[in-house]
């Protein structure tokens, strides 16, 4: 008795699995819910060799782009960041090849000049803002090409620093700027030519370079498998101050 | 000197940050100098390098829209530029779009606004003229350039087209003249002062920009000038090339305010004169 | 027939011309004042004022076929001198831009050398970008 009434009470609470209608390059697929919009491509039958990455919203490879239901706006997103809702239509972005040019950063100067020299569509902007609207990160993606045209390399180091490559900036921009390049160079630069040394970094390499661990590093070049191994299993792994 | 502060918006454009230091240097020690407050805008980008003129480009307007739109959220009503190519595109885009309601209405909702601001557009010779005057001009130099014999070069953004510019007479204009004389120099008139440089052409075309430029130097060489003023990053780049591509004329190109910091008692060394143009300069 | 139709496709080009650049060709009586002040007139094909001769002749695609649009410095002294109140540089920009519109034109940017443009004044860079380069 109290089986047969615990089977109707799990039929009656396990809920039909719910689902939700999407529609991928154009043909509608009805999958779970809750899922990722890289998930619900799986789930629909895809599989993913491109356009798929570290899953964790940081690579940028899986940038998108969709639709929602009776909303003239695209929106934009990390496929494996942004959960689907029903009467999304989804489509997933090729990666836009941009002109990347070859440099040897020792040699440039980091200067509004060097920019120009590397990306003179730089001067075709204008200021459109499509590029920060289509930002999955919502960065200020027409400041920090403003500021590249200012010369003020450290901004757009500041404002671009959170970019993730994805490319979706350059899928639309009309002047046919490759934002992500620039950010890049820029950033590049910055830690390159502007950002102070490390003193402490160039005094330890000096030491290295005239000997100072040498006796060290002979020490356990020498030692066998087993007091390395001891050695190492005692390690302090975080100083306390 | 003059007690009272103005406070104008101030909009250097992209140049004056980069190849044009001294322009924006010099011209914001001058404003210390004459009470004049500069109010940089917090973030500006670049005025669109000229506004188009055919009859269905709204998205050229787009640029100065954005920079008129940040004056306003700052509170300011007017904007002060230097480089002639940003005065230039702003002033008419600032006309334009005061005529033109149905562009504003489609650049507003563009850009998610309620409605464009009307900005007043200036150029700093223009406030010397109409907010300092030239007497008190006079009054404020102390190290008058006598003997310097300068001539004004206009180029073609501050003065064309006339009826939207409206700076001055755009066939035989006075402002630079006027300036200068304020400053003790000698203006050497010549007949080129208003000659284009050879503009974007120094990009495309070095044949066209080269025929500009050696025209407007040959007049200049003819009148015996010891240097040329000039408002335009440009037309002094243009200028400059030429001279350094053939051996004809070695006239040194510089910036009003460069002049008139000078002339206001700042040192000679903190204004980024070249080593030639310093060389004309009346002995300290 | 086929005559009649080219004479059409002429005849719609001039008026894309006269609409886009809002400007009257008829009010030009050829006096040549602006050709006479245009510092790029040398190297010019044909100067402002046959062009706009060809345009009130109806001669849309020999205009538009015409390297002067791509000679024009932008200075607009023609404007200013033009005793009629014609605009020619406008006329000139309406070309560039119905050829740039096409994708095509004598200056592509990408064929514009980096190192020689790094060199050159940022405001000259952007306005050839908006003007002349597609």
């Amino acid at each position: 008795m109290a089986v047969q009434r615990l089977a109707k009470l799990k039929k009656k609470e396990v809920p039909a699995p719910q689902t939700v209608r999407v529609y991928i390059m154009g043909k509608n697929h009805d999958v779970p819910t809750g899922l990722t919009i890289l998930k619900a491509m799986e789930a629909a039958g895809y599989r993913l060799v491109r356009g798929v990455g570290c899953r964790g919203g940081f690579c940028g490879a899986c940038a998108t782009v969709y639709r929602k239901a009776g909303d003239f706006r695209l929106q934009v997103g990390l496929a494996c960041q942004t959960g689907i809702e029903d009467g999304m239509y989804l489509a997933q972005i090729p990666f836009y090849p941009a002109p990347k040019p070859l440099y040897d950063i020792r040699e440039l100067t980091p200067s509004a000049e060097t920019l120009f020299r590397f990306f003179p569509e730089l001067a075709r902007c204008i200021q459109c803002n499509t590029c920060a609207k289509v930002c999955p990160q919502g960065l200020d993606v027409m400041r920090y090409i403003a500021a590249a045209q200012q010369g003020d390399l450290r901004r757009v180091a500041e404002l671009s620093f959170d970019c993730l490559s994805c490319g979706l900036c350059v899928s639309r921009c009309p002047a046919e700027v490759a934002h992500y390049h620039v950010g890049m160079l820029a950033r590049r630069l910055c830690g390159a030519h502007l950002v102070p040394k490390a003193a402490h970094l160039r005094t330890r390499l000096q030491e290295i370079r005239e000997g100072g661990f040498e006796e060290e590093l002979d020490k356990f070049c020498s030692m066998d498998k087993q007091t390395l191994q001891g050695l190492y299993a005692q390690r302090v792994i975080e100083p306390e101050e | 000197m003059t007690t009272e502060t103005k406070q104008f918006g101030y909009y250097p454009g992209c140049e004056l940050r980069t190849r044009a230091k001294a322009l924006d240097c010099s011209a914001q020690k001058v404003c210390r100098d004459l009470g004049i407050t500069l109010a940089e805008l917090k973030e500006w980008t670049c005025c669109g390098g000229l506004v188009p003129q055919v009859k269905d480009n709204y998205m050229g307007f787009l640029a100065p829209a954005r920079i008129f739109l940040e004056a306003r959220a700052q509170g300011l009503d007017s904007l002060v530029t230097l480089c002639a190519f940003c005065f230039n595109t702003l002033r008419r885009a600032s006309f334009f779009l005061a005529r033109h309601p149905q562009v504003r209405a489609r650049l507003a909702t563009f850009l998610d606004v309620e409605g464009l601001p009307e900005i007043k557009v200036l150029h700093l010779l223009e406030v010397l003229r109409d907010h300092i005057g030239f007497d008190r001009l006079r009054q404020a130099v102390r190290k008058p350039l006598d003997g310097l014999r300068v001539g004004p070069y206009y180029g073609c953004l501050l003065l064309r087209p006339a009826q939207e510019i409206m700076l001055d007479n755009a066939e035989e204009p006075t402002l630079m003249e006027s300036f200068l004389k304020a400053l003790g120099c000698e203006v050497v008139d010549f007949s080129r002062k208003t000659d284009c440089c050879g503009s974007y052409h120094i990009v495309t075309n070095g044949e066209i920009a080269g025929r500009c430029a050696e025209q407007i130097l040959d007049s200049a060489g003819e009148s015996n000038v010891d240097l040329l003023v000039a408002s335009c990053p440009v037309c002094q780049f243009n200028l400059d090339w030429k001279q350094s591509q053939a051996n004809h004329t070695n006239i040194p190109v510089v910036y009003v305010t460069q002049l008139l910091a000078l002339a206001l008692g700042e040192p000679v060394d903190t204004l980024g004169f070249s080593h030639r143009a310093a060389s004309m300069l009346p002995a300290a | 027939m086929s005559q009649l139709l080219s004479f059409r496709r002429e005849n719609d080009l001039v008026t894309e011309i006269a609409d886009l650049s809002e400007q009257n060709f008829y009010a030009c009586y050829q006096c040549g004042k602006c050709s006479a002040a245009c510092p790029a007139a040398f190297a010019m094909d044909i100067p402002p004022h046959q062009l706009i001769r060809l345009l009130q002749l109806g001669q849309g695609e020999k205009a538009m076929q015409s390297d002067a649009p791509w000679s024009c410095v932008g200075c607009l002294t023609c404007t200013t001198y033009c005793p009629k109140g014609v605009d020619p540089a406008r006329i000139m920009e309406t070309v560039r831009t119905l050829h740039l519109r096409r994708l095509e034109g004598p200056f592509r940017y990408t064929q514009l050398d980096g190192e020689r443009l790094a060199a050159l004044p940022q405001s000259a860079l952007v306005a050839a970008m908006r003007k002349v380069t597609w």
